[in-house]
């Protein structure tokens, strides 16, 4: 059957079976080959259909399209940050505000959920029976509520429950919490002893880093060495720093750091939520080390915490890595849900405000879809580096 | 037979592709896409002129597709029973009773302010009749085409009363809150910047959204279109405690809005609304349309189609102005039932008095 059918193919494109294209077909290789690039060629053809078409209908409809727009005046405010923006920036800006806070709140949020996700991880194995059933606690429900209401509650629930300005939460120290977010002091360089300072830092982290290594270092030692420079170079500066205070004035707290409560609500809500996970995933990787290994430690006599930190965790982190990646893109890929709190991410800045003021869907979509998907394939690639550079490394096979 | 099975597979995927490229008369793109798409989607993405037109498709769907807001108290509300209430919602009864003689033959979408272009340009809705500003923007490059003027508004703010603020001006350094995707970001960020005034804006997607934040104290000031104001401070827990300021810092020209490219679909929607505005300026309403018909003014024969039948130069029946006016009413009786004085917003005509009594209401002449 199959190759009467291959013969009639053959017959069929003008070639006998001794032809030279005929007998390639014979070879796995050539004709993989050939598959290979006619699914190829499939794929450029429907992509160059689909996007010819999108053109032609948005023409035919008198909706503008191409990239032009960016280069216009925004015209709206934004009120959170990273980089100088004005209601008279242009798109091209705002676009680069949302993908920079989308960023912001990605990186830090899966900081935060590592730390989280570890400790109650950890905690969740405690031979402490109250220590690890709240462990347990807090990771079936967190994980077993929906994100987004998660995000109301800290949101919407909390904003109700916090003071106004007048009445700040304050420990003291010019640091204020309210119903428009934390207010912190922020630190003010005398001009020109910044960069130095950073120099240094960089130079004594890496020093610390490197005694670290090379002369197994640990714990004070090398935090003596990472801290203790630049706080020389400080000191031989004369302290060049003072403080900008957050003051109660008018509407509002001017001077010092805020963040505003969309900020820390989307934060907690994705760290929390994920955290929860990254748990689920620790707890995993460390029943996943062998019983035997705890006891030969154990049988050293080692303590407990040298035990997880040098002999369980290493192991354990081979299995946790690959899933923990998972939650990374995740996190980052939640963080889209800022729009329903207004926190200005990409998708609020851009997909929202932006698309409407302009119109034109399929760039800004597009657009979004890409920043993205470069941020998780970003993630992805670092992680599978650090995943690679984990994994058992085999010897002696040729 | 052990080469056999991968053999075959290329030979179909192979077969085909040759196929597709190089059979005479083998569909070209647009048209073979178009054809994946459902016969609806096909007429609207098309240009509908050539193919008899909106209209057309709205007659043989059987009913209209409005496209209105999420709920605006007075301009697009579903009420106790879940029926749809307001002015955008009577443009879009007015356009079923002028089409199909039946107010009732509407079907409705709620859109929020991000996808209502969108909705529109991709065919989803006939008419998009949901407070939506007039602005240059969206008549050209947004592919919409506006059909008039359904109520003149200004966006304004409001404000706490113990504030004890009684000027925008006073609001330097305040947090505002808003609507993305509207006109009243763009206003809001021009008028702070020429008074040179600083702000810092919190914008929500969903309009309940907004309210929670501005009742929870997240910001002073909530601002969006007056007749907004007045029908979001219904939702505040406390609605006396909040106060509209007086400033009305822009135009918004709130109308129904088409696709381009279809402009008897457009005439229709302009004409609907002409007829109820010249319906009240003739003293005909949804009580006397039918004694009205024996009157011997002869603009009133017109309208109501006992003289000349305009109706079908607009492609409608003869009595459609009629129709709309009794199953709907004249913009007056629209108007106070939806916003007026007797109603929880209470909002005076003022611009939106016919051109008679100093207002901006005015209609082309039907005739």
């Amino acid at each position: 059957m199959g190759s009467m059918i291959k013969s009639w193919l053959s017959g069929a494109i003008g070639l006998s079976d001794d032809n030279a294209l005929a007998r390639g077909f014979q070879d796995p290789r050539i004709r993989g080959w050939i598959m290979q690039a006619a699914v190829l060629l499939l794929a450029a053809l429907g992509i160059f259909e689909l996007v010819q078409n999108t053109v032609l209908n948005l023409q035919k409809a008198n909706i503008a399209s191409g990239f032009g727009f960016l280069e216009n005046p925004a015209g709206f405010a934004i009120n959170f940050s990273l980089i100088d923006y004005s209601a008279q920036s242009d798109f091209l800006r705002a676009f680069f505000v949302g993908v920079l806070n989308t960023l912001l709140v990605a990186v830090l949020g899966i900081l935060l959920a590592t730390l989280i996700g570890f400790s109650v991880g950890i905690a969740r194995l405690s031979p402490n029976w109250l220590v690890a059933r709240l462990a347990g606690f807090f990771i079936e429900t967190l994980r077993n509520i929906p994100l987004l209401l998660q995000l109301f509650f800290w949101y919407f629930v909390v904003l109700q429950l916090l003071p106004s300005q007048a009445e700040s939460l304050t420990p003291g120290g010019g640091i204020f919490l309210n119903n428009r977010g934390l207010f912190v002091p922020r630190i003010l360089w005398e001009a020109g002893t910044f960069a130095p300072f950073c120099v240094a830092l960089f130079a004594s982290l890496v020093l610390g880093f490197f005694a670290r290594k090379r002369f197994a270092f640990e714990g004070w030692k090398v935090l003596g060495i990472a801290v203790l420079p630049p706080l020389l170079l400080l000191l031989v500066l004369g302290w060049p720093l003072s403080l900008d205070m957050p003051v109660l004035e008018g509407f509002g707290f001017q001077g010092g750091i805020s963040l505003i409560p969309e900020f820390i609500a989307l934060l907690l809500a994705l760290s929390i939520y994920t955290g929860a996970f990254v748990a689920e995933n620790v707890r995993s990787g460390v029943q996943a080390v062998p019983k035997g290994q705890v006891e030969a430690a154990k049988a050293l006599g080692l303590p407990s915490g040298l035990i997880m930190r040098k002999i369980i965790l290493p192991q354990a982190m081979r299995v946790i890595v690959p899933p923990l990646t998972s939650q990374y893109l995740n996190l980052t890929k939640n963080s889209s849900l800022a729009v329903a709190i207004a926190y200005p991410d990409l998708v609020l800045v851009f997909a929202n405000t932006a698309l409407s003021q302009v119109g034109q869907a399929v760039e800004i979509i597009a657009m979004t879809m890409a920043v993205y998907l470069l941020i998780s394939l970003g993630t992805s690639l670092f992680m599978n580096w650090y995943n690679a550079r984990l994994a058992l490394k085999e010897r002696g096979t040729a | 037979m052990r080469n056999q099975a991968p053999a075959l597979i290329f030979g179909i995927v192979f077969g085909a592709l040759l196929v597709y490229l190089f059979l005479p008369g083998a569909p070209s793109g647009p048209a073979r896409d178009a054809q994946e798409l459902s016969k609806a989607e096909q007429e609207n993405l098309a240009p509908e002129a050539a193919r008899g037109g909106t209209l057309r498709v709205v007659r043989e769907r059987g009913e209209l597709l409005c496209g209105v807001s999420q709920g605006l108290p007075g301009f697009s509300n579903p009420d106790d029973e879940g029926d749809w209430r307001g002015i955008d919602v009577d443009v879009c009864r007015a356009m079923a009773a002028a089409i199909f003689g039946d107010a009732s033959k509407v079907r409705y979408r709620a859109l929020s302010a991000k996808e209502r272009f969108t909705a529109l340009q991709a065919g989803e809705i006939d008419v998009l009749s949901r407070n939506t500003t007039w602005t240059l923007t969206r008549d050209t490059v947004l592919g919409l085409d506006f059909a008039g003027v359904t109520y003149y508004d200004g966006q304004s703010f409001m404000v706490r009363r113990d504030l004890k603020v009684s000027s925008v001006l006073e609001l330097d350094q305040a947090t505002i809150c808003a609507n993305t995707g509207t006109t009243t970001e763009l206003n809001a960020a021009d008028y702070f910047r020429t008074h040179g005034l600083e702000f810092e804006m919190v914008v929500f997607e969903k309009t309940d959204e907004v309210i929670a934040a501005y009742d929870a104290g997240r910001c002073e000031a909530y601002t969006t279109d007056a007749s907004g104001l007045y029908a979001e401070r219904l939702k505040l827990k406390n609605p006396d405690e909040h106060i509209i300021l007086p400033e009305v810092i822009s135009k918004e020209p709130l109308g129904p809005a088409v696709r381009q490219g279809d402009d008897r679909w457009a005439d229709i929607v302009r004409w609907t609304l002409y007829a109820m505005i010249e319906a009240e300026e003739l003293g005909v309403n949804s009580a006397n349309a039918e004694q009205m018909k024996k009157s011997d003014n002869p603009s009133i024969r017109r309208l109501l189609g006992v003289e000349n039948s305009y109706g079908q130069n607009l492609g409608l029946r003869g009595d459609w102005a009629f129709q709309i006016i009794t199953q709907v009413g004249n913009y007056g009786e629209i108007f106070e039932r939806n916003v007026g004085k007797n109603t929880p917003l209470g909002i005076p005509r003022g611009l939106n008095a016919l051109w008679t009594n100093g207002g901006l209401m005015y209609a082309m002449p039907v005739r």
